[in-house]
C-alpha cells in the first residue's frame, strides 16, 4: 500500500509499505478515504518530538471504510464508514471510564505522560497513522464512530481532531456569558477555538497571529477581532490596553511548540532544542489573562521542559487547564452542532492533495504557502 | 465522595467539606471515583509481543495493545534502549531519544542506499512546491547555501596564505 514515510526533519515521501494486519482481537483495519495534515504533525515534521523514528507513517486525522475486524469487535461491521478519533483508547481503564479518552492507560507503553495517538511518534505509542491507504485501528469498539448518512465526509474528517480540540479549548476556558477570550494562533485549531468560543457565550473573541492571510480567514470564518503581533512592540501590553487594562477573562494557547514571536524562545526551543519547543504563545497567554483568569492549553509541546512565567501563574491566581481533546466524549455534541448548522468544519479546508504528493503538501502547510489553512490528503484507493 | 474502604472515623471532621461537584477537571472528566481503584480495572487481552517494544519504567508492564511501527534497530536502537532505562522525569530519557532520532536519519539514508534506492532529498523536502509557490525563497535558500559552502572552502586557503 501507499503510505507517508518519515525520513527525518522536513523530509517525507510517499512509499510502498506492507498492508497492516489484525494484531489483536479488538482491532479493525480501515481503508482510508481522507486524512489531514494537522498543525501538530508539523512538530514531528520539524523534529521537535523525541522518539520520532525514520520509517514511521504520520497521520492522526483520518476517516475510512472498515475492511476487516478482529474476533471481538461487535459494534462495527465491514463496510462501515467511520470517524476514527485521534486518541487510541481502551474504554476500560480508570481514565477512559471517566471520559478522559486522551489519557488512556492501556494503549501507550512508551510513556505514561501521554496517551496514545495514531501516527505520532513512539512517545505517543508507536502506531502507524492514517496518511496511508490502510491503517490498523486498535480498540475498534471504543473510538471509531459510524459517520451519519447525512454528513459530508469533508466535515467528518475534521471531527477526528481539529473540531473537538478547538471545541475543548473553548470548553476548558470555562467561558462565562460576556467573557473576553483571546486565542493565540490562527491555525486550524485556533480558528475552531475562536468559532467555538461564541458557542459558550463569549462577549468578545480576539485572535492573535503573525500570518496575515490566516488572520483574514479567521476574521471572516469566526467573526472575530484579529491582530498581527508583528505590528506590535509588545503584544501583551497591546492586549492589556484593548481589554480595558484588565486582561482577558480567558486565554487559549492554540499554537504550541512551533510558536514565533520571541527570539529567546525560538532559539532555545526550536533551534537548539534546549526546551520542548518555543513556549511564546503560552508565555503571552499567562501574561495577557486577568488575575484569577483561566488559561486553556491545547497547543502541543514536547515532553521535556519549557520556559514559562510560572511565578505569574501563582501571583495572579490563574487556573491552567489543558489536555488532549477527548474526541469520543465530544462527538455526539459536535455532530449535533454540524447538523444544526452551528458549525461548518469543511469551510477551513483549502487544499486537497493526492497522497502521492505528501512531501509537497507538508512543505506548503509548514511554510504557510498558497494561503494554506487545512490540507486533506486523498489516498489512491479512496475511490475504491 | 468515593468508594474508599478505609475507615477514617477516628479523624474528627473527616470529609465534612467534601464536595463531589468541586472537580476542577469538569467537564473534561466525568468523576466516578475509579481513580482510587488505581490499576485494578479489567484489561483487554494482551496483544502478542511480536516486535521489540521499549516501555516506560514508570509503568509495571506493557499496555494491552501497542503500536508495532519501526521497532528499535541499529545504533539508534541501542541509544533508545539506553534512554528507556531512565524515567520520563529524567533528561537522560529524552535527550538520548532526540540524539537517536538524528542518528536514525543517517541510518535511513544508509538503508535506502543498501536497497538500491537513492533518496531524492529535494523532493522529500517538498522543493517542487517551494519552486511553484515561493521561487524567491527557494532562490535565496540556494544562494545562501552556495555562499556558505564557498565560505567554508575559501577560509582554509586564506589562513594557509598567511602562514606562508
Amino acid at each position: 500500500m501507499l503510505a507517508m514515510n518519515y525520513r527525518g526533519p522536513r523530509r517525507v515521501r510517499a512509499d510502498h509499505k506492507p498492508l497492516p494486519e489484525i494484531l489483536h482481537p479488538e482491532d479493525a483495519i480501515v481503508r482510508v478515504t481522507r486524512s489531514c495534515i494537522c498543525g501538530s504533525d508539523l512538530h514531528l515534521y520539524h523534529g521537535l518530538v523525541p522518539d520520532t523514528r525514520v520509517g514511521m507513517t504520520f497521520g492522526h486525522e483520518f476517516i475510512g471504510v472498515v475492511e476487516d475486524i478482529g474476533s471481538s469487535v461487535q459494534k462495527l461491521k465491514v463496510g462501515d464508514n467511520v470517524i476514527v478519533p485521534f486518541n487510541v483508547a481502551c474504554g476500560k481503564c480508570a481514565f477512559c471510564k471517566q471520559e478522559l479518552y486522551g489519557n488512556c492507560h492501556e494503549s501507550n507503553p512508551q510513556a505514561t505522560a501521554v496517551g496514545a495517538i495514531f501516527g505520532y511518534s513512539h512517545t505517543a505509542g508507536g502506531y502507524d497513522g492514517g496518511q496511508a491507504e490502510y491503517v490498523r485501528v486498535p480498540y475498534a469498539d471504543v473510538g471509531p464512530t459510524v459517520i451519519p448518512e447525512w454528513m459530508d465526509h469533508d466535515d467528518a474528517v475534521l471531527l477526528t481532531d481539529v473540531v473537538p480540540t478547538g471545541y475543548q479549548a473553548a470548553e476548558m476556558g470555562g467561558i462565562k456569558t460576556g467573557d473576553t477570550v483571546i486565542v493565540f494562533g490562527a491555525g486550524p485549531i485556533g480558528i475552531l477555538a475562536a468559532k467555538c468560543a461564541w458557542l459558550f457565550g463569549a462577549g468578545r473573541v480576539i485572535v492573535i497571529d503573525h500570518v496575515d492571510y490566516r488572520l483574514e480567514f479567521v476574521k471572516k470564518y469566526a467573526q472575530c477581532e484579529v491582530y498581527n503581533f508583528k505590528e506590535m512592540e509588545d503584544p501583551v501590553l497591546f492586549l492589556k490596553k484593548i481589554t480595558d487594562w484588565y486582561g482577558a477573562d480567558v486565554c487559549i494557547d492554540a499554537v504550541g511548540a512551533d510558536a514565533s514571536g520571541d527570539a529567546l524562545q525560538t532559539i532555545t526551543g526550536k533551534k537548539l532544542l534546549l526546551q520542548a519547543g518555543s513556549a511564546t504563545a503560552l508565555h503571552w497567554a499567562i501574561n495577557s489573562v486577568k488575575k484569577g483568569g483561566i488559561v486553556s492549553v491545547v497547543g502541543v509541546y514536547g515532553p521535556t521542559d519549557n520556559l514559562v512565567p510560572i511565578g505569574n501563574v501563582l501571583n495572579k491566581g490563574l487556573t491552567i487547564r489543558a489536555n488532549q481533546a477527548s474526541v469520543k466524549r465530544l462527538l455526539p455534541r459536535l455532530i449535533d452542532h454540524i447538523q444544526a448548522g452551528r458549525l461548518n468544519p469543511k469551510g477551513i479546508i483549502t487544499h486537497k492533495v493526492p497522497l502521492e504528493e505528501v512531501a509537497d503538501a507538508y512543505h506548503i502547510f509548514s511554510s504557510k504557502l498558497d494561503n494554506c489553512i487545512k490540507t486533506v490528503l486523498i489516498p489512491p484507493s479512496a475511490k475504491k | 465522595m468515593e468508594n474508599t474502604t478505609n475507615d477514617y472515623s477516628h479523624i474528627i471532621g473527616w470529609g465534612f467539606d467534601a464536595d463531589p461537584t468541586n472537580e476542577p477537571t469538569h467537564p473534561m472528566k466525568k468523576y466516578t471515583g475509579d481513580d482510587h481503584k488505581r490499576l485494578n480495572y479489567e484489561r483487554s487481552v494482551q496483544q502478542p509481543l511480536t516486535v521489540e517494544i521499549l516501555h516506560s519504567n514508570e509503568r509495571p508492564n506493557i499496555t494491552a495493545v501497542f503500536g508495532t511501527s519501526t521497532p528499535p534497530s541499529g545504533l539508534s536502537g541501542s541509544i533508545r534502549r539506553y534512554a528507556f532505562k531512565h524515567s520520563e522525569n529524567e533528561y537522560l530519557h529524552w535527550l538520548p531519544l532526540l540524539l537517536a532520532d538524528r542518528v536514525n536519519v543517517v541510518e535511513g539514508i544508509v538503508d535506502d542506499l543498501k536497497r538500491g534506492h537513492i533518496p531524492n532529498i529535494f523532493a522529500e523536502k517538498g522543493w517542487k512546491a517551494k519552486w511553484k509557490h515561493n521561487p524567491k525563497g527557494l532562490a535565496l535558500k540556494v544562494a545562501t547555501g552556495v555562499a556558505l559552502t564557498a565560505l567554508v572552502f575559501f577560509r582554509p586557503k586564506k589562513s594557509k596564505a598567511k602562514k606562508a
